[in-house]
């Protein structure tokens, strides 16, 4: 889909995206690498303001682009806006670092520096106190810079190098209480879960450069797509009767799998919720883990047009997961986790969107559905996470059991939370019904049963919201007084600025500006469609209005009811432990231990025969290094005989 | 004689002009302090450096005695570079040395030879190079005037080299005796694959091994290292070694060029023999200088891996890991030389917990010593690896595997080093050292240089594009 007219780019935009790149890593720099303690007590503003002067920027640039310069004959560009050539393998093949600007890149850009900045700025106040605040700071400023990175990356392996640095910040910011066991052990398990799943991120990007002689996005894109030799050479290869470009596709969706935690490498999330909580904010709700649905969505047109069965795991993939998470979301007990798990069943909504969707016009409705959910998910989430942040600032816990009544002593955080659950649950008109509306919708054109499957999850998403909400806020009878403040200015702004997207996100045109193929198209909104999603939504809300307004058994009665099934769900299907005995029962015993024994007695004990065999033979030959003149001549002209001998007679 | 002369020999002239300048300075006494000398010296080296900087010119002079190329004045001006290095890293020692207008005399004679060695389109201008460059040597290493070591070397480097010259200087007769000349571009032509070439051909080979220090003709290089001045162990392992590889990629390749197929074999063995033995040497040695010694000894037979591949790339990644192996041995130098004048220690032990009181100093000292081993993202990785894949171009992939090998083995006392300085402890740790502006100065752009120089492919381009001018 390489579309060979090119935009004029306006000079600035591209000082403007560049400067987007640079400075959030001159503000790591400056706080992480420079002055020790010199801007201790800066820290947060220098964060902040280069955030701001980032979002400025993006902001400016994604209006530029939408408006301005973005279109040419009706259709969004792909456009390369800087290049410079960085390792080359061969003539075709080079790593490149560039900036590639399209709809949903422009996208990202504005979504990744907002919410980073509402982070930067809640964190002033949430993280007040704190004694290596300068050192969070910085690693918050690493990872915008490579989010940032990511989403502008020309090349495949430019997305991959960012792709890890976001995963390094990742396992700095989840560990970021190092004293805390479990926060190390979390970051440990984020790293290297992500990590097998970058493995086949590699693998995929190695196979798939292999057949498209490319890492370049738009060429590789380009020959993928169309009936070249790159193509039908990636078809015909194949491996256990799957082609080759398959393969790829499917290896490279694992990694996007990894970072977006779906199943079955969604465990890591749930556990870094260990990190600040600003930080699940950011990195753990709205931007990071979307990272996967943004990968899908950049080799799109490669999945939608060439291979059939990759876009069927994307999508079976998706909708299982968003199933299996809504379920293990309405037994969890610790805030944080209800909102792990609904992450991972909204960025499931992204991911299924995705695999459903074709490409171009009216069948590319699912990519801007995933889209338009992305962009609303990253508000209304991001707004929980920081409600929850602010909760759990207030009472010290996490758990559900500590909480109960407090709208009346936190009533402007009672408000922005019971508009993220109202916008999450679907319903008109805050922004989630509309995302998830047009998520319906293109599952019923496309894959009834998945329309079902979501229909469900929507339903319980609604349901265990609620359940958050009125276990949080009612539940118990509230307290009169107000022991002390919801917090400062520094809170206030961002809750209410996301407060205020999470309402009114939902009127952004999206059909108009991100689309499959850069086109606009008519998208077909049937009320009476939407009503079927409402009123599943309004069903769970009231369930759960009818078991959790106030203290009463009736929850009891029914897990009781349902015993070892609510057990499962509560453990969540035993995916951890199932982990466990895989790691420690098999891989350990099975092949560690055998390997270690290897290790230990074949492979040191050939490197001790070395070593000595080394120092016994050095200590023959040191006689040689005599340290007399006499004897070095001599060893001159024996070794100038044996030459001169060896080399007549090879000759001859 | 017109301005052609002038132009084309420019490098050598202008070293020729410091050198009359230093004698009228020692004869009429004008320069009373050394540090006046020492900034006179290093200024009148930025302009040398300046002057070649201008005459990047083709041409010969004296009916192809001498040849100037694009190339050569390159290596020249590698070998200026590193001698100013040389010379900022030294400063304590030479501030404080009675007879520093002669040492200048004699280093900058040196690196003359040198100069006309590069240049030389004759087998008798080369030879005058040689021995301008390894007399005036053998003299430096006797610089410690009040130490017996160092008279010890001297003496020692004197005979050898004589010896290794004469061998050469047989060489050289032979090849006269059956051409008849002794130009190098009749030689060219004339040197088939007859015996008395061969033999021609390794006593050459031999006075060129010896002097880049070749195993088994590599004893004299510990002895030597050890009793000589620091800053003229740099510059023997340095720019010396530089020097001798530089004619051998310019001159004696070409040269010997109709017997490549002899040579080749020839390299081979000289290579695994050279980074065997050496690196089983350099893992025993206590004393730095002699750990240096044996490690620009293994550095020297990954160079000549380049060399045997006889092709305009690999010479020109010899080339371009001779820059960075200047900039990586002279980091460990600069440090090495601080802390033996001003502290007088030249043990390995003496390293240990050279962390606690020299921070900056030891990751500097580290780097350097990353970068001499190949760890990424020092410069030295990226230059291994240019000489490697140039090496496995020839095809001959037992000997990349020994390369290899022993690469991993020298991780191990480089690493060692390193871990002295970093992790073992000292009851009495080396003090804060404060070597001064100029030593600092040395350092930083030996760090500089190790930092940078890996990153900059274009610095191998150009190279590869003089090769082809």
């Amino acid at each position: 889909m390489i579309l060979n007219i090119t935009a004029v780019v306006p000079e600035n935009v591209i000082i403007f995206s560049k400067l987007i790149l640079v400075l959030p890593f001159l503000s790591f720099l400056l706080l992480g690498i420079t002055g020790i303690s010199k801007f201790k007590n800066y820290s947060g503003i220098i964060g902040i303001t280069s955030m701001l002067i980032t979002f400025v920027l993006s902001a400016m640039v994604a209006f530029k682009y939408f408006f301005n310069f973005g279109k040419a004959e009706d259709v969004f560009q792909k456009i390369l806006i800087y290049k410079k050539e960085w390792l080359s393998f061969s003539e075709n093949i080079s790593i490149d670092m560039g900036i590639l600007i399209d709809p949903i890149s422009v996208m990202m850009i504005v979504v990744v520096s907002f919410v980073s900045l509402m982070v930067h700025i809640y964190s002033a106040w949430y993280m007040k106190g704190d004694k290596r605040i300068k050192v969070y700071y910085s690693f918050l400023s690493l990872f915008t810079f490579s989010m940032l990175g990511l989403v502008l990356a020309s090349n495949l392996f430019q997305m991959y190098v960012f792709w890890e640095l976001v995963g390094v910040s990742s396992f700095l910011l989840i560990g970021y209480y190092y004293d805390k066991p479990q926060a190390v052990a979390a970051a440990k398990k984020a790293f290297i879960v992500t990590r097998f799943a970058d493995l086949g991120f590699l693998i995929g990007i190695l196979i798939l450069s292999y057949y498209s002689q490319s890492l370049d996005f738009i060429t590789t894109i380009d020959r993928l797509t169309s009936e070249s030799e790159f193509y039908n050479n990636s078809i015909a290869a194949s491996f256990i009767g799957i082609s080759a470009l398959t393969w790829a596709l499917v290896l490279i969706f694992v990694g996007g799998a990894g970072k977006s935690a779906m199943f079955p490498l969604h465990i890591w999330l749930p556990d870094a919720m260990e990190g600040p909580t600003p930080v699940s904010a950011l990195i753990h709700a709205a931007t990071m883990v979307v990272a996967g649905v943004f990968l899908v969505a950049r080799l799109f047109p490669v999945y939608a047009l060439s291979s059939y069965g990759a876009l069927n795991v994307v999508a079976f993939t998706g909708i299982f997961t968003s199933l299996f998470a809504a379920l293990i979301a309405c037994t969890q007990t610790d805030i944080k986790r209800v909102l792990a798990y609904s992450t991972i069943s909204q960025i499931g909504f992204m991911i299924f969107s995705l695999g459903i969707s074709g490409i171009g016009g009216e069948n590319g409705h699912g990519y801007m559905a995933s889209m338009f959910h992305l962009f609303t998910h990253a508000m209304f989430k991001a707004l929980l996470f920081l409600g929850a942040g602010a909760v759990i600032h207030y009472i010290h816990s996490n758990e559900m059991k500590d909480m109960g009544g407090l709208r009346k002593t936190m009533p402007f955080t009672n408000l922005c939370f019971l508009v993220a659950c109202l916008a999450i649950a679907g319903i008109p008109p805050f922004s989630g019904f509309f995302s998830k509306e047009e998520i319906l919708a293109a599952a019923w054109q496309s894959n009834k049963t998945i329309f079902f499957a979501a229909l469900f999850t929507a339903f319980l998403t609604a349901f265990y919201m609620f359940r958050l909400y009125f276990k949080i806020f009612w539940y118990i009878e509230p307290l009169k007084a107000k022991a002390k403040s919801e917090g400062n200015l520094y809170m206030i702004i961002p809750l209410s600025l996301l407060a205020f997207l999470s309402i009114f996100a939902g009127f952004v045109p999206f059909n108009k500006i991100i689309t499959s193929d850069g086109k606009a198209f008519e998208s077909s909104f049937h009320f009476t469609f939407s009503l079927l999603p409402i009123a599943v939504a309004v069903t769970g809300i009231l369930i759960s209005l009818y078991l959790f307004k106030s203290k009463n058994n009736k929850p009891a009665i029914i897990s009781s009811t349902f015993g070892s099934l609510i057990k499962t769900v509560r453990n969540k299907f035993y995916i951890d432990e199932l982990y466990i005995f895989i790691t420690q029962k098999v891989i350990f015993s099975l092949i560690s231990k055998p390997s270690t024994w290897i290790d230990k007695n074949i492979v040191d004990g050939a490197v001790n025969i070395t070593g000595n065999a080394t120092q016994t033979f050095s200590e023959k030959i040191k006689k040689i290094q005599s340290g007399n003149t006499q004897n070095y001549a001599f060893w001159y002209i024996s070794a100038l005989i044996i030459l001169i001998v060896i080399f007549t007679y090879m000759y001859y | 004689m017109n301005l052609d002369f002038f132009r084309l020999m420019l490098p050598e002239l202008f070293l020729i002009l410091i050198i009359f300048i230093l004698l009228i300075i020692k004869i009429g006494d004008f320069v009373k302090q050394n540090t006046y000398l020492i900034n006179i010296v290093n200024i009148l080296f930025v302009l040398n450096i300046g002057a070649i900087l201008l005459c990047f010119n083709n041409g010969e002079l004296f009916s192809g005695m001498y040849i100037s190329k694009s190339i050569f004045s390159f290596e020249k001006l590698i070998l200026v570079c590193g001698s100013l290095i040389i010379f900022l890293l030294s400063h304590h020692w030479l501030k404080n040395h009675k007879h520093l207008a002669e040492f200048y005399i004699l280093i900058i004679s040196s690196l003359l030879g040198m100069e006309y060695m590069i240049s030389s389109g004759n087998f008798l201008m080369f030879y005058l190079g040689l021995e301008l460059a390894s007399i005036t040597l053998a003299a430096l290493v006797n610089f410690d005037l009040e130490k017996k070591k160092s008279s010890e070397a001297a003496m020692k480097m004197i005979l050898l080299s004589a010896f290794s010259s004469g061998i050469m200087l047989f060489g050289i007769s032979l090849l006269y005796g059956t051409s008849g000349s002794l130009d190098f571009d009749v030689l060219k032509n004339s040197i088939s694959a007859n015996k008395l070439n061969i033999v021609a051909l390794i006593f050459v080979f031999s006075g060129f091994a010896f002097k880049i220090s070749a195993v088994p003709f590599h004893f004299w290089t510990a002895d030597v290292y050890e009793g000589a001045p620091i800053s003229v162990t740099a510059f023997l392992s340095v720019i010396s070694k530089a020097a001798v590889v530089f004619v051998f990629i310019s001159v004696l390749s070409p040269l010997f060029n109709n017997l490549y197929f002899l040579w080749n074999y020839l390299l081979i063995g000289i290579i695994a023999l050279t980074i065997t033995i050496a690196n089983i040497f350099a893992i025993r040695q206590h004393n730095v200088k002699r750990f240096l010694a044996f490690s620009s000894i293994v550095q020297a037979g990954y160079i000549l891996l380049a060399i045997s591949a006889n092709n305009s790339i690999a010479q020109s990644s010899a080339i371009y890991f001779i820059i960075i192996y200047l900039f990586s041995n002279l980091g460990v130098f600069a440090v090495v030389s601080a802390i033996s004048d001003l502290y007088n220690k030249e043990e390995m032990k003496d390293y240990r917990g050279l962390y606690k009181n020299n921070p900056m100093l030891s990751w500097a000292l580290a780097l350097s010593i990353f970068s001499l081993a190949g760890i990424p993202p020092a410069a030295g990785f990226f230059g291994k690896i240019f000489l490697i894949t140039s090496g496995a171009f020839t095809g001959n992939y037992a000997l990349i595997a020994l390369a290899v090998i022993n690469l991993v083995i020298s991780l191990y006392y480089y690493l060692m080093f390193i871990k002295k300085i970093f992790i073992e402890e000292n009851e009495y740790p080396i003090e804060k050292l404060k070597p001064g502006l100029n030593v600092y100065l040395a350092i930083s752009t030996c760090v500089c240089g190790i930092l940078i120089i890996g990153f900059i492919g274009e610095i191998f381009e150009f190279i590869t594009r003089l090769f082809v001018n």
